[in-house]
């Protein structure tokens, strides 16, 4: 497990920052002179540190001489790298690392805020004014590397940051026209055409929106999301997008609630949203939520294997995208495997010892959520 | 349940349904077997239920919380006041299926010729003669059929040259390909060709046309040598060695999914389902469609079509579909073109442009018939009864009716208006409508009524049959089913 945040950081001289300070990471220490103040410059070994930069982070122990504002990074930050972008808290010597170029994915979180309260929630909602999450987006997007694969927009509910769910899309057409956007939303305020009008207008080149859809009826998705009227929000959400030509992604956590409907679910998805881009099927994570409603949430994976490759081969045949994800491969049937896709985020995966000299680790398998690693199928094996 | 934190609520908290009442929406049911009912609704989907099951549920008396009361929620047979987005998703299902109407007409055919160089007996249309100008299309004509072709709102455009035997009159399907692709530079149609042809005349000439302008060739293969040239049969006794010699040359030039075959069921091919089929692997092709005979033309001058019945047919059908399955089971995949049909039927959102099986009538809205001598008729059987001496389905002619003219004539918009399963009697209150059509040209043929009286139909007898069968297979036979299921296209 990688960690994203730290305060074990410590300055060595007068940080001349009042506010918190959003920059991208180099380690050129001949950056021109004229760049070098929006830059955080990262020394991995002890030597001379030149002026001008905007921040330095030290990535070792040795004494030496230090400018203005020079930290000395916790230990579990050292693995900061160019074209990293962080954000330094003056006050508390905090940083988070917003974007990592070598990553496999890269989320911003841009509200805590929810108006769904789902039984696994790993994210619980907080209700709380965090519109500072947006500005830090829209003041990253810039020094992210134009070549980026990927990045993703979470939550919370993303669309309930109002105006700025456009703008934060616009921001990301303009800085990275070549960079696919990957938005985690319910669906739910979609229902009203005029937002997904709007998403539409932008055309950014490369959206899609990732929208649960837990069941093939009303009142197991209302119940899952804990929200009345959820279930005719979310797919009239979806009806809206296609309407407009947005990419929609159909994300369903397969959990002791909904399994057993998980094929029903799959016939639904053919005969009514069969215009959907990508279906993920995916293995509950246990964190937030669905760590205390562990006893009502958790199934072995093994148990559902069969409903899982009934699901995938309905979705298949009709020729719908379909990944499992989150789901050890040796849990999964042998003929759906090529449907795997090792999808847990690189800073929170992690394997078994079990896992040792199996010959799908680090390759096919995607292994665990760093968070999963103490409740485990009873059927794990080495492939 | 004790199972969630105390900050989350019960199931039954999020059910906003009024004392489990529901509401029923559209469906019919028709009975499978003893015991069972298929029960399907306006857009196709379907369960499978048994008598007390089918009676709960319209008496209303399923009790909510069960996988039954779900599957019949989930698959849009009721909607209960927790939801109602059902009305909107089974309104889009529906446009999905009619869309096809408004695209109208995508098959064209055009009969080149009606000379042929076989004598087939259950033939319906083509002639022996060595006067060429009496029954080949004119380019004039092929000009104003084109003119037609051309107006019909379809992305897609079909063109298949039939006859008689098409390649005879050659010189115009190369008229009529040059000519329909100069005018699609200006309509940038979804264009394609087909040529049916008993492969006798398929020559170097020919083959390089086809490659040059990616033309399809469809042609007739009965079976085993013996059953194909007594079906077929031609002067010097070589049709079956001609036709396959031609299949083999169209695979290796022009490519092996370029060439298609059909076969007709007479009564001699009874007996003889799986060597017609071992014929078919024998030539490398990968489909079969076990047709039964049309009651028109020779075929029913001949009694050729009263010589067996439906049973017997059906019988034919299922031994044939068995022997698919087989096939299939031993490694090869290899398709029924028909069971195909009714399976994405079953299973697809999608529908279907198979001429026979649509709800209106496919005639003139799917395909549309030129004949050689201009008269433009509803589908192929439309001909072959004309050719009979009856008119009935003739739209108008080219050379004196245009596009409105024919496509809103009241013989066009009488049959139609004739041929919505959802108004004819027996139809309207079938499970097995979604699946089904209505062909008026063959109730007119063989009851001299357009509507027809179903219980007399042998189009209703064949098609119920083979419904209940593929049902009782996706049912009762998984294997079957496993086999069917890779058979879905989307």
């Amino acid at each position: 497990m990688i960690k994203l945040h730290s305060k074990g950081n410590q300055p060595l001289s007068v940080v001349q920052h009042q506010k918190p300070f959003i920059a991208k990471v180099t380690t050129n220490c001949e950056l021109p002179f004229g760049l070098r103040a929006k830059h955080a410059l990262m020394m991995p070994v002890a030597d001379c540190i030149p002026d001008g930069f905007g921040l330095v982070l030290l990535g070792h122990d040795e004494p030496c001489q230090t400018p203005v504002n020079t930290l000395r990074l916790a230990p579990e930050l050292r693995y900061i790298k160019d074209h990293d972008v962080i954000k330094f808290y003056p006050d508390i010597a905090k940083i988070d690392v917003l974007f990592r170029k070598e990553a496999n994915t890269n989320s911003f979180l841009v509200t805590e805020r929810c108006n769904s309260f789902c039984l696994m929630c790993s994210q619980p909602p907080k209700d709380i004014d965090d519109h500072y999450l947006v500005d830090d987006m829209l003041a990253a997007l810039p020094l992210i590397h134009p070549d980026t694969h990927e990045i993703g927009i979470t939550g919370g509910e993303t669309t309930l940051v109002g105006d700025d769910f456009i703008r934060l899309i616009q921001a990301a057409k303009n800085h990275l026209p070549n960079t696919a956007l990957h938005i985690l939303s319910n669906g739910r305020n979609f229902k009203n055409l005029d937002l997904a009008v709007q998403v539409s207008k932008v055309k950014h080149p490369d959206v899609m929106i990732g929208i649960p859809l837990y069941a093939d009826y009303s009142q197991l998705h209302d119940f899952i999301v804990q929200a009345d009227d959820a279930f005719d929000d979310t797919i009239r959400g979806i009806l809206n997008l296609k309407r407009c030509k947005v990419p929609v992604e159909i994300r369903v956590v397969i959990h002791q609630q909904n399994y057993h409907r998980l094929s029903r679910l799959a016939e639904f998805l053919v005969r009514n949203l069969l215009f959907v881009d990508h279906v993920a099927l995916m293995g509950l994570e246990l964190m937030g939520f669905a760590k205390s409603n562990l006893d009502g949430l958790w199934i072995d994976p093994y148990s559902y294997k069969n409903e899982l490759k009934e699901a995938v081969e309905t979705l298949t045949r009709h020729h719908i995208r379909t990944s499992i994800y989150n789901t050890p491969l040796c849990l999964i049937d042998e003929s759906i495997r090529q449907y795997s896709v090792c999808s847990i985020s690189d800073w929170k995966n992690d394997y078994l010892d079990i896992c040792e000299g199996c010959s799908m680790k680090n390759s096919k398998c995607g292994g665990f959520f760093s968070s999963n690693l103490r409740k485990v199928s009873d059927h794990l094996h080495v492939i | 349940m004790a199972l969630l934190g105390k900050k989350f609520k019960l199931l039954e908290v999020f059910d906003q349904a009024t004392n489990g009442q529901y509401q029923l929406l559209p469906s019919r049911f028709a009975a499978l077997d003893d015991g069972r009912y298929l029960l399907s609704n306006e857009v196709g989907e379907y369960l499978v239920v048994t008598r007390p099951d089918l009676e709960s549920f319209i008496r209303k008396q399923v009790p909510a919380n069960t996988d039954f009361y779900h599957d019949l929620k989930s698959k849009h047979f009721l909607f209960d006041d927790d939801s109602n987005v059902a009305l909107d998703l089974l309104a889009l299902k529906y446009r999905t299926k009619a869309q096809r109407i408004s695209q109208f007409t995508a098959l064209h055919i055009f009969v080149i010729s009606l000379r042929c160089d076989y004598t087939c007996q259950y033939c319906q249309v083509s002639r022996q003669t060595d006067d060429k100008h009496a029954f080949d299309m004119s380019e004039e004509t092929a000009n104003k059929a084109l003119d037609l072709v051309f107006k019909s709102p379809s992305p897609a455009i079909k063109i298949e040259f039939q006859g008689g035997e098409p390649l005879l009159n050659f010189a115009l399907i190369q008229y009529v390909v040059n000519e329909a692709n100069r005018r699609n530079e200006k309509h940038q149609k979804d264009l394609q060709f087909v040529i049916t042809t008993n492969l006798s005349l398929l020559n170097q000439e020919v083959l390089e046309f086809c490659q040059a302008h990616d033309i399809h060739l469809s042609t007739s293969l009965d079976g085993p040598e013996n059953l194909h040239n007594t079906n077929r049969p031609r002067p010097g006794k070589n049709g079956y060695q001609l036709t396959v010699n031609g299949i083999k040359k169209a695979q290796s030039f022009l490519g092996h999914n370029k060439i298609g075959a059909l076969m007709t069921t007479t009564e001699k091919s009874l007996p003889h389902v799986k060597s017609i089929i071992d014929t078919y692997l024998e030539n490398n092709l990968d489909c079969i469609f076990l047709r039964p005979l049309s009651p028109y033309g020779f075929a029913i001058k001949n009694q050729q079509a009263h010589k067996y019945d439906v049973d017997r047919w059906f019988e034919f059908y299922k031994e044939g579909l068995d022997y698919v399955l087989e096939i299939n089971r031993q490694g090869y995949q290899f398709v029924e073109l028909y069971t195909q049909l009714i399976i994405n039927k079953l299973l697809s959102p999608f529908s279907e442009g198979y001429v026979d099986l649509q709800s209106p009538t496919g005639a003139a809205i799917s395909a549309i018939v030129y004949n050689y001598d201009g008269d433009v008729y509803a589908s192929d059987e439309a001909r072959m009864l004309a050719e009979m001496g009856n008119k009935k389905f003739r739209l108008g002619n080219v050379h004196t009716d245009d596009y409105e003219g024919i496509w809103l004539s009241d013989t066009l918009l009488d049959t139609l208006e004739c041929s919505l399963s959802e108004s004819i009697p027996m139809c309207n209150d079938c499970g097995f409508l979604p699946y089904c059509g209505t062909d008026p040209v063959y109730h007119y043929a063989t009851q001299g009524d357009v509507v027809g009286h179903k219980a007399l139909s042998g189009f209703c007898n064949k098609n119920m049959k083979i419904f209940k069968h593929i049902i009782h297979l996706l049912e009762d036979d998984p294997e079957a089913r496993k086999i069917l299921l890779t058979w879905v296209r989307t």
